[in-house]
């Protein structure tokens, strides 16, 4: 159980800056996940968290204490790895209980605490096997038992469902958002993928360049994305974007028609998919957008339709068996309450 | 047609295949004939390999006509070397103890070097690696008066204590790659893994990089116990008459003439001598072509 504070952490290599400025905290038994595109930084992070890697500038702090001067094993952090890094020669028993043997606790309490944790993860049957002989999912187990059985303050999670298929992925998702709630501890978690940051977060941090671009809860991010980047990274099929120029009344977009959102000069409208709802054919309200259906794509709950509007393609989601035609002109209601305006020029919100 | 087409395509089949044994018998034959030779001289006596009355017909490749193991028992216990008479039987005992600690001793070395060089990053740890990557290439003739002073300087000219120290220094540049070379086949992650769970550099290298160095530890001692055991140039060298390994007592067994040179003694001499590296390949030898392919950890 432990809070976790990141202090004006900055990273080089040479002269490359791969962490610039990290300063943000989260509180006892958050789940924290580090989002962003492959390359951004988010192991690197991970890394000076465990103490695997030095940090060149800022530091890093544990319920209040400064951590940068401790060796990984004092940090009282465990951490799970993409490749499971299982112990090749050792069982799945001695790989969990490593930790422990390296503690220099006696053999029967090991055993015991590995019982208890091969329980939870119902890989009670694999104590014997060696990892060469388990599936990717087994060693995923093995690799979180490994973590568990030290019970520490930190775990720490390096896109750990990487390696899975589809199926599997989803169904572990759910178990370590299980076993947070069940456990409680503070978790830091990194992936690329942004419907594991939205599903499991209570905190995210979207990172990109080494640069934390919004850090809030999932609900804020999707919400009120700070910029184009994190507007687009986040949700899918992504949030459109349409140019547009704004004044007091509303912003007018490059076909003319006009959205009654208030701003001041070159915008993008940043528009999430599900905000746009079909009227009735030969309805047009006031403050209705009309836009070209372009084309449609069921994916069973959903369908994706993919209109002209506003001189742009935007991507809209509506529910199945929605009455709509390629190639109809058709009326849209467009949530403009929640639209997020964004400068042009720079890509930040207003 | 169609029928001509498949019988021809068999027919190219069976030539290539012919071929393709061919080649391989006549590069076995090209080890083997001279084996034979060896084999069949060491078995037989003076006068049939020398073509007395009796035998005129005989060449090196006839089999003996009446084998006797009479000239391996002489180079065994009897065959004179320098002065000594006593054939080549005293030089195991002090050979084998030399080689083993040369082996073990450069084996071990290598091992935790390749560790270092492979999961420790320090200062010039590329450049050492390079400096070691170049002793490999280093010519036996050159260090051979810089080991002389070095040894003397050491005091330890003359003894098989030098000649371990020596085998040693030159072979840990080979077992330092070997291991350096299997140790990056294996992730780093799981060294970052077992710092994290409390482990230390010798807990590391002892619990978990060594129980998966098998196969290159045998190829690695594989290497050095051949190399060391058929060393012929650092012996004679450095060895001198206290510390005379078997392939210089070899030599000079085969250069002690008395009279006559006794052929089959000497060729008796020299598979007694080769004994040792057959032994190992014909046990190891699988496992060496295993540990050459092998990468550390399967997937
Ligand atoms: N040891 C290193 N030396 C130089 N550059 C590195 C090193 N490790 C990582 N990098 C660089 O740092 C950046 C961030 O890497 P990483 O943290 O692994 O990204 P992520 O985990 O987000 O994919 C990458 O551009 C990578 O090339
Ligand atoms: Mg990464």
């Amino acid at each position: 159980m432990a809070t976790l504070e990141f202090s004006h952490v900055g990273k080089s290599f040479g002269s490359v800056d791969v962490l610039k400025d990290i300063d943000f905290s989260i509180g006892d038994g958050e789940f924290l996940v580090l989002v962003g595109p492959s390359g951004c930084g988010k192991s690197t992070l991970l890394g000076i968290i465990a103490g695997l890697g030095s940090l060149t500038t800022g530091s890093v702090l544990i319920d209040g204490q400064p951590i940068n001067h401790l060796e990984p094993k004092e940090r009282d952090i465990a951490m799970v790895f993409q490749s499971y890094a299982l112990y090749p020669s050792m069982t799945v028993a001695d790989n969990i209980a490593f930790s422990l043997r390296m503690q220099g606790m006696p053999k029967a309490a090991r055993m015991e605490k590995v019982r208890d944790v091969a329980e939870l993860l119902q890989i009670s049957h694999l104590l014997d096997r060696k990892p060469q002989a388990l599936s990717g999912g087994q060693r995923q187990r093995v690799a979180m038992g490994r973590a568990l059985v030290r019970n520490p303050k930190v775990f720490l999670f390096d896109e750990p469902l990487s390696n899975l298929d589809a199926k599997l992925r989803v169904d572990m998702r759910t178990e370590i958002k299980k076993l947070h709630a069940r456990l409680g501890t503070t978790i830091v978690y990194v992936t690329h993928d942004q419907v594991e940051a939205m599903t499991m977060a209570t905190r995210i941090a979207v990172m990109k360049d080494g640069i934390v671009q919004q850090f809030g809860t999932p609900d804020e991010i999707y919400q009120r994305p700070a910029n184009t980047f994190v507007a687009t990274f986040m949700g899918s099929p992504s949030m459109n974007l349409l140019p547009g120029v704004a004044d007091d009344g509303g912003v007018t977009l490059a076909d003319g028609q006009r959205l009654p959102i208030p701003g001041r000069g070159d915008v993008l409208v940043g528009l999430r998919p599900e905000w746009f709802t079909p009227l009735p054919r030969g309805d047009q309200p006031e403050g209705a957008m009309l836009a070209t259906v372009e084309v449609i794509e069921p994916t069973g709950p959903d369908i994706y339709v993919g209109l002209r509007l506003g001189g742009a393609e935007v991507m809209t989601r509506l529910p199945a068996g929605t009455d709509i035609r390629t190639g109809e002109l058709r009326a849209f209601a467009v949530n403009a309450d929640k639209a997020v305006l964004f400068d042009a020029e720079t890509g930040v919100a207003l | 047609m169609l029928a001509d087409g498949v019988s021809c395509r068999g027919v190219a089949a069976h030539l290539r295949r012919a071929l393709l044994i061919g080649v391989l018998v006549i590069a076995a034959l090209m080890y083997l004939v001279p084996l034979a030779a060896m084999l069949f001289t060491s078995l037989k006596s003076m006068p049939e390999i020398t073509g007395m009355a009796g035998f005129e017909s005989n060449t090196i490749l006839t089999p003996p006509r009446a084998p006797t193991l009479a000239a391996w028992g002489e180079a065994w216990s009897r065959a004179c070397i320098s002065v000594e008479c006593t054939g080549l039987r005293g030089y195991f005992g002090t050979t084998i103890p030399m080689v083993t600690c040369a082996v073990a001793i450069s084996v071990s070395i290598g091992a935790v070097n390749g560790y270092v060089l492979s999961k420790w990053r320090f200062r010039y740890d590329t450049v050492i690696y390079g400096l070691m990557l170049f002793g490999c290439f280093i010519p036996f003739q050159i260090v051979l008066i810089p080991i002389a002073r070095v040894l003397g300087l050491m005091h330890l000219s003359g003894t098989m204590a030098g000649l371990v120290f020596v085998h040693v220094a030159y072979g840990i540049t080979f077992t330092t790659l070997f291991f350096r070379n299997f140790y990056v086949t294996v992730p780093d992650e799981i060294v970052s893994a077992a710092r994290m769970d409390g482990a230390g550099f010798w807990s590391i290298f002892l619990l978990i990089l060594v129980p998966v160095s098998g196969p290159i530890a045998i190829v690695a001692v594989i290497w050095q116990f051949t190399s060391i055991w058929n060393d012929f140039l650092f012996g004679a060298s450095f060895g001198g008459a206290n510390a005379r390994p078997l392939m210089v007592a070899l030599n000079n067994l085969v250069n002690t003439s008395t009279g006559t040179k006794a052929y089959n003694v000497d060729m008796a001499g020299a598979m007694i001598a080769a004994l040792p590296t057959m032994v190992v390949y014909v046990v190891a030898g699988r496992y060496f072509v295993r540990g050459l392919m092998a990468g550390a950890v399967k997937g």
